[in-house]
């Protein structure tokens, strides 16, 4: 007597409270572990799950066991190949080995570093709660003017195509039973009735009846039309403007000498939430990397980040660069365009007035949202004005100047903290929704 | 012989599995367990998962259904992080010491895999969880999956009402305990009324029996009977020494609340269900190894199981019993199966072809003749560490090539104190046996003392056997735990424990009180 049973089906993921349990209480270790992971990738990859190792403080399950040191033990274990008895041996390094005996399995448990594997959702649910991300999903983007046509109910005109046949019949029935429109049947019936007395020619005051009646009946129905114009309904349709679901973002840094480790640090922090902004809200998102010293080029992300390079500051090749790209690449009319840029706020003297020009007339009418990020040296006391210096930089002043009505924000940071409440500052106010207005 | 010539068409053939066959082998399995080899099992429930939920059982040491807590969601992080990457597979079964006895079959598996764990797990684990004293004694097969779901149920009203915080907090503090929540030997029963009557009518009737009235005359010191001292009293009202921390917690602290007492109750209860298999593990891998062993070669001679499918058993047969020494980087530790499955085997051979040694050794069982008797009632009656003093055999310690090292921490190299030769057996035998003795190898540790007139003061002791103390970092935050509970001060006092010198104190106060006021 046995039954089998088939649970195949039951539901999974039983121990799914447990693990939430879990992350809760080592929420700290895991933060952490999450912030130092979320460094090490590349952009693209920030909203993958993966591997985190956290240290076992405060998940630990202490018990009362005896101490791994110290006392007189004894151990038997198999696999005796020279030893007689009376031989001494030396002690092995650290429990392992001859002298492991049967504890020696437990008793690693729990004492080195956990690791364990975080899923996507979990991931990026820590990155971004250790942000404080605010609910992002009812902030506007801009959209683009493409637009949808969607049925919107019935209306009383429109063209033959759009007819709609149901609706139209259901109309004209109900008036023609309101209106007592005699039906094919009675007429029918009636002729028949005729025609059986006129064939017997019996009754004759209800044969007179009867051609009264049909007489009465054929003219109802020349009175009361089948189908009238009232009757009539149309399909609507509306338009509605499309979200366009591509976005590409430009990441434009100075990488000149003097940016430091720390300020393409901070740089790409900000890259990172906006990626993750937009990839939440577009279903494409390319990222296009593009440094410049006095010169411009358009590279991939390691080297972005990575290579150094010499030379002078000239903002206004950046700038050529991504007109050039986008008008090779990316139409406007096609793509969202967003613009993000990272400079210590040097620029060549000689240069501030092309860059403003090619801000004005090429750059802000294509981008939905341009952000410069001003960054500054590690340790300056964020009470000073601008990056860190004295006084405003030549790159500030010149964007200052600029009218851009609301695409342009320009925020400075010198901390590694300052980098979410700043991007939450640009994107807080509803000024992203503003400019697909203004376009349109 | 057309009997068995009928009997010789193999059972299946191909790896993939159905319930057609899943059926067919069980019935097949059933009449060598049954008929030829004399199990007695509980109702078997095969229950088919994927091994997901494999994993699932694991974090949730195993039974079909737990109460939550983080610390399993840690060992599912764990365990899953570790199968991702191919470090480790998953085990083929779970069984569950209950009535009807579940066991786990994964979809994944081949139908041979499904025939051996059928075996193992559904004939072997399954008689064993039914027949050994231990088991019997212990756990309650019948009720178990009902008080779990119980269990569940509560802890997550708990949670409701309570907030999860505090009650994991409670949990925490309680599985800390938990190795400390068991009785070890069956208790007093309380006195019931009709024994109470009986036993009174006896006392009298013996005192009436015996009657001298000299003893009116005997003169009495002054005063009476000595009193008994006040620490005397307070002990036996408090029932002390106790070494059930749990227990006592549950019945005796002064500021927690019911649902508190009723969460450790609980806890206690999960860790006395599994207490028999923590001394079990030699004998409970051995019988069912022993078991599957058996009945599959049984199935192959009869032609039942085509040869690949028996390669294949043995393949993973050989894996689970495979031994490596001490000195081979695969070693951690005797591995329960090899050593449990190769003295079951030793059973059978001195049974039935003893050599001269084995007559001398084991008198009672060399050459009896009936190898299944002789292991049914090693497997009803003997835990792992008796079962180890009773049977493990010269020829086995030959084989296994033990010995035995004593390490000293005060000398600077560890000595070998006994090899398998004719002088070394017994030492190597006992020590071995002492191994799995779960009374040495876990601290013991008793309450002693509540300073009831005083500031309430706990007090534990531990009896340090070999001068091992405590590993003291744990053991504080274990105190730390129990502080907590006992809302009051806990002093655990480290003495050794011939002649009672004191070598530590850990003392702790509460951080915070579990209880209310």
């Amino acid at each position: 007597m046995f039954t089998i049973v088939d649970r195949r089906l039951n539901p999974s993921g039983k121990s799914l409270a447990n693990r939430q349990r879990f992350l809760r209480r080592a929420k700290e270790q895991v933060m952490r572990a999450v912030r130092d992971a979320s460094a090490k990738r590349g952009i693209r990859d920030i909203d993958m799950g993966g591997d985190i190792t956290i240290a076992p403080d405060g998940i630990r399950e202490p018990t009362l066991r005896r101490s791994s040191t110290g006392g007189h033990r004894n151990y038997v274990v198999p696999g005796n190949k020279e030893f007689m008895s009376g031989d001494k041996i030396k002690r092995p390094p650290q429990g392992g080995g001859g002298g492991g005996g049967n504890q020696g399995a437990d008793d690693g448990d729990g004492q080195d570093e956990f690791r364990f594997v975080l899923s996507r959702e979990e991931f990026i649910d820590l990155f971004l709660e250790d942000l404080e991300l605010p609910d992002l999903a009812k902030r506007k983007l801009a959209v683009t003017d493409a637009m949808d046509w969607h049925r919107a109910g019935y209306s009383v005109a429109g063209s033959p195509a759009n007819l709609n046949l149901v609706r139209t019949m259901r109309n004209s029935l109900a008036r023609r039973m309101a209106l007592h429109r005699p039906t094919g049947d009675e007429i029918k019936a009636l002729r028949q009735e005729i025609d059986d007395l006129e064939r017997t020619g019996r009754d004759r005051d209800r044969l007179e009846q009867a051609r009264l009646a049909l007489a009465e009946a054929l003219k109802r129905t020349q009175r009361i039309p089948y189908i009238d114009p009232v009757d009539v309904r149309y399909n609507r349709f509306t338009a509605t403007p499309r979200p366009s679901a591509q976005a590409v973002m430009f990441c434009l840094m100075d990488v000149s000498g003097s940016m430091t480790e720390h300020m393409k640090d901070l740089a790409k922090r900000f890259y990172m939430l906006l990626y993750l902004f937009l990839s939440r809200r577009y279903k494409h998102v390319d990222v296009v990397f593009i440094r410049h010293t006095h010169k411009a080029a358009e590279v991939d992300e390691e080297t972005f980040f990575y290579s150094a390079e010499t030379g002078g500051t000239v903002v206004s090749t950046a700038l050529e660069e991504m007109a050039r790209v986008i008008k090779e690449r990316y139409p406007p009319a096609e793509w969202n365009i967003y613009a993000a840029q990272a400079s210590d706020g040097d620029n060549a003297l000689s240069d501030n007035t092309k860059t403003a020009q090619l801000m004005t007339d090429f750059i802000l009418p294509d981008c939905q949202y341009y952000a410069y990020l001003e960054v500054g040296q590690e340790g300056m006391s964020p009470g000073l004005p601008y990056g860190g210096g004295p006084r405003e930089t030549d790159l500030w002043r010149t964007y200052k100047q600029i009218n851009a009505g609301g695409l342009l924000a320009m925020r400075r940071v010198t901390e590694r903290k300052e980098i979410y409440p700043v991007f939450r500052e640009l994107f807080a106010k509803d000024k992203a929704g503003q400019p697909a207005e203004v376009s349109a | 012989m057309t009997l068995t010539a009928f009997e010789t068409a193999p059972l299946y053939t191909g790896a993939d599995w159905d319930y057609d066959k899943v059926r067919r082998v069980y019935d097949a399995i059933e009449k060598v367990a049954l008929g030829e080899m004399g199990l007695d099992c509980y109702t078997n429930q095969i229950e088919v998962i994927t091994s997901e939920q494999m994993l699932d059982a694991y974090s949730s040491i195993g039974m079909p259904l737990f109460y939550k807590h983080w610390s399993f969601g840690k060992h599912f992080a764990r365990d899953e992080a570790m199968y991702r990457k191919g470090q480790r597979g998953l085990a083929y079964e779970i069984v569950i010491n209950s009535n009807p006895c579940i066991s786990y079959i994964m979809e994944e598996n081949t139908m041979t895999m499904q025939t051996l764990v059928i075996a193992h797990a559904a004939f072997g684990h399954n008689h064993f969880f039914k027949n050994n004293y231990l088991f019997q004694q212990w756990t309650d097969a019948d009720g178990i999956l009902d008080y779990l779901s119980f269990a569940k149920s509560y802890i997550s009203q708990c949670e409701e009402r309570y907030g999860h915080a505090m009650v994991e907090r409670v949990l925490d503090a309680a599985h800390a305990l938990m190795n400390h929540g068991v009785h070890r030997y069956p208790r007093r029963r309380g006195p019931d009324l009709r024994n109470e009557e009986r036993r009174a009518r006896e006392r009298l009737e013996h005192a009436e029996a015996t009657f001298n009235d000299l003893w009116r005359t005997v003169p009495t010191k002054a005063g009476g009977p000595s009193p008994l001292s006040n620490r005397d009293r307070r002990r036996t009202l408090l029932e002390l020494p106790e070494e059930n921390i749990l227990y006592f917690l549950e019945k005796k602290a002064p500021r927690l609340q019911g649902w508190q007492r009723e969460v450790l109750r609980i806890v206690r209860h999960v860790a006395q269900y599994f207490y028999p298999q923590r001394q079990t593990k030699v004998m409970n891998e051995g019988c069912a190894t022993y078991c599957h062993y058996r009945i599959l070669s049984t199935l192959h001679e009869r032609g039942a199981l085509t040869d690949g499918a028996w390669m294949e058993a043995m393949h993973s047969h050989t894996n689970v019993v495979f031994q490596p020494d001490f000195d081979d980087r695969r070693y951690g530790g005797i591995n329960p199966y090899a050593l449990g499955f190769a003295m079951m085997q030793d059973i059978e051979r001195m049974v039935t072809h003893p050599t001269q040694e084995d007559r001398y050794w084991f008198p009672d069982l060399a050459g009896k003749g009936d190898p299944m008797g002789a292991l049914r009632d090693a497997w009803a009656n003997f835990r792992d560490e008796s079962f180890i003093l009773q049977y493990l055999s010269p020829a086995l310690i030959r084989k296994f090539r033990l010995f035995h090292v004593a390490d000293d921490a005060r000398d600077p190299e560890m000595k070998v104190a006994a090899i398998h030769d004719e002088r070394g057996y017994r030492a190597v035998r006992q020590a071995l046996a002492r191994q799995y003795d779960i009374a040495w190898a876990e601290a013991d540790i008793q309450i002693v003392d509540v300073d009831l007139v005083g500031d309430r003061k706990l007090m534990l002791e531990h009896h340090v056997m070999n001068q091992i103390l405590l590993d003291e970092e744990e053991a504080r935050s274990v105190i730390q735990h129990l502080a907590d509970l006992w809302g009051y001060e806990v002093v655990l006092a480290e003495v050794e424990a011939p002649g009672g010198t004191p070598l530590r104190r850990i003392n702790v106060s509460p951080r915070v009180v579990l209880g209310g006021g």
